[in-house]
């Protein structure tokens, strides 16, 4: 990505050395970020990263206790209802009113942004029809499906358009179609300019979505990039190898070594190793090395790189444990 | 979502900002839909202080005063009270709620007088003390009370009770802020005000208390508020009297809010 020069509009954010600590936990340490405007940028790291903190200190929710930050120009510090006007924030737990129905939930909001009677009423319609939840509108919230409750959750965030959205895991507990329809959505307001700002735990959600991710652990920036330059880092994944007869587990493990270096693993079963390939290619000519050595493959794949994967590549640790080192 | 609809998503002009009064007022809309939706609320508002009416007027009534009708007289008065100070914790379980599902963290990331969401909260009080204060009068007047003071007195005894639902809500909210679980806001809510309600001149003269006990029922907030209500309703208030009742939600509200706002903004 080239940067882009100063001629044109505004960052949606630019943060410097945001810092914001729980006691004796660094939850975001230390954080640079710049995202262009109408962008998707994905936030992507494992649980208690400090993904939510991040999202909740550029939301004015909270204060940091160091660095400075600002939001479509807007200071964080110096002038939080101006961040406010820009932004709209969903939350990882709905954050709606369960006792009341749908369109009251929006009217509500509607009426907070400034909307009057019919004008508050017509955008809340407005929103349900395209969240598909004109058929859900009269119905207490507390009767909704979680991804339902999901929809009506982003759309409260649209009812002003925000200039920055952010999504805290917009799709963590939705099942694969509530899924894809939220995905289409965020894809839907990008398009219209909105710039994004997403949470997740799934390289793939980041890896459909963000044209930038920045990898966060343990309350540091440890990378960040397009998704290929992150899948690059890692390498393209695992060779998974079922051999037709486990007694040939050494030899197999032994050469697959040699060919790739690293360690090859041994499955639950016995009949299967794996080992992290660097390319499809080292892949494919390490298979055809197999058979050549006599060794019968009865089955074989080839793993996109899992988050842990990533992790394992950017850190040298698996995703739960401390990092090693502080990279800039 | 196919192209057309896309269009919709995106608002091209945004209306402009609202008042901090517009603000409150559709929080007080909000509150005011709740009873709508959740009506079974009413319930658990009046049939405590219903059930302590019928048992104390009809079982000790004839014991304590010589007859029902003399008791319920003096009963009703304080009842309204001990019904405004236990109702008052709903609006910090309401507030507990709110802050455990996040919609706290979309009122504020919202460009919001800060303090509307409380605004809200106080409504939805006053409602709620109207409702169950015109409830339990109406009760009270078909087992034969009678406000001797009219119309006024009543009035004025119902501007005497929000002023205490006010003053003891500042009690729950802060509660509510500190507190992890609903749950907890209840139990704590009424370990302290169990004793002071029952340690007062609510149901009998304190006269036949033993001296320590009596030193602490003539100062305590609760007998103030309800001898204060007793005049409004029946009659014969003084000015001393409505000032001691008012003592308590005054001395609440100056030290209390102050202490709200700064546990909301800095949570």
């Amino acid at each position: 990505m080239t940067r882009s020069n100063e001629t044109e509009a505004l960052p949606a954010i630019m943060a410097r050395g945001l810092v914001k600590h729980f006691r004796d936990v660094h939850a975001v340490d230390a954080i640079d970020l710049d995202v262009p405007q109408g962008m998707i940028f994905g936030i992507l790291g494992p649980n208690g990263a400090g993904k939510t903190t991040l999202l909740r200190l550029l939301a004015t929710l909270l204060t940091p206790d160091a660095g400075s930050a600002q939001v479509m120009g807007h200071d964080l510090i110096r002038s939080p209802q101006a961040v406010r006007s820009s932004i709209a924030l969903t939350g990882q737990f709905a954050s709606l009113d369960e006792d009341l129905t749908g369109i009251e939930n929006l009217i509500f909001l509607a009426r907070l942004w400034g909307f009057t009677g019919k004008r508050a009423r017509a955008r809340a319609d407005e929103l349900l029809t395209i969240f598909d939840l004109t058929d859900a509108a009269q119905r207490q919230v507390k009767d909704y499906s979680g991804g339902m409750r999901r929809r009506l959750d982003i759309a409260a965030s649209l009812v002003v358009t925000p200039h920055v959205l952010f999504l805290d895991e917009p799709t963590t507990g939705l099942d694969p179609v509530a899924r894809k329809h939220v995905w289409q959505m965020i894809r839907a307001l990008a398009e219209h300019g909105v710039t994004i700002l997403l949470t997740t735990q799934y390289l793939e959600e980041a890896d459909q979505l963000a044209a930038r991710i920045a990898v966060i652990d343990h309350g540091k920036k440890i990378a960040e990039g397009t998704s290929r330059e992150l899948k690059a880092a890692a390498g393209s994944g695992f060779l998974h190898v079922t051999l037709a007869d486990p007694a040939q587990f050494a030899a197999a493990a032994q050469l697959l070594e040699g060919l790739m270096g690293g360690q090859a693993q041994h499955s639950a079963e016995g009949a299967a190793v794996s080992i992290k390939a660097n390319s499809p290619q080292a892949a494919s000519e390490a298979l055809t090395e197999l058979t050549k050595a006599g060794i019968e493959v009865i089955d074989f794949s080839m793993g996109a790189p899992s988050l842990d994967e990533v992790f394992f590549a950017l850190t040298g640790n698996a995703a739960e444990a401390p990092s090693m080192e502080t990279a800039q | 979502m196919n192209k057309i609809e896309h269009s919709a998503l995106i608002l091209s002009s945004r209306p402009e900002r609202p008042s901090a009064l517009s603000n409150a007022l559709t929080f007080g809309w909000r509150a005011a839909l709740k009873f709508k939706h959740v009506p079974e609320q009413f319930f658990d508002l009046v049939m405590t202080p219903i059930m302590f009416t019928l048992l104390f007027t009809f079982v000790f009534g004839g014991a304590l005063a010589g007859s029902t009708g003399v008791y319920i007289q003096y009963l009703l008065p304080g009842i309204l009270v001990q019904t405004v100070v236990f109702n008052s914790l709903y609006s910090g379980m309401g507030l507990n709620t709110d802050l455990g599902k996040g919609l706290f963290d979309r009122f504020r990331s919202l460009p919001i007088w800060s303090m509307s969401p409380f605004a809200g909260l106080i409504v939805g009080d006053f409602l709620r003390h109207l409702i169950a204060g015109v409830i339990i009068l109406g009760i009270g007047m078909i087992f034969g009370y009678r406000p001797e003071a009219g119309f006024i007195g009543v009035v004025g005894a119902f501007l005497l009770l929000l002023a205490i639902g006010f003053g003891m809500g500042w009690i729950f909210l802060v509660l509510g802020l500190v507190m992890r679980t609903p749950n907890t806001v209840m139990t704590m809510g009424f370990t302290g005000i169990m004793p002071l309600v029952f340690a007062s001149n609510i149901m009998v003269e304190p006269e036949t208390m033993p001296g320590w006990l009596r030193a602490f029922v003539e100062v305590n907030p609760i007998s103030l508020m309800t001898t204060a209500m007793r005049g409004l309703l029946g009659g014969g208030a003084t000015f001393t009297s409505v000032s001691l009742a008012l003592l308590a939600p005054i001395i609440l509200t100056a030290t209390l809010a102050p202490l709200t706002l700064w546990l909301y903004r800095r949570r």
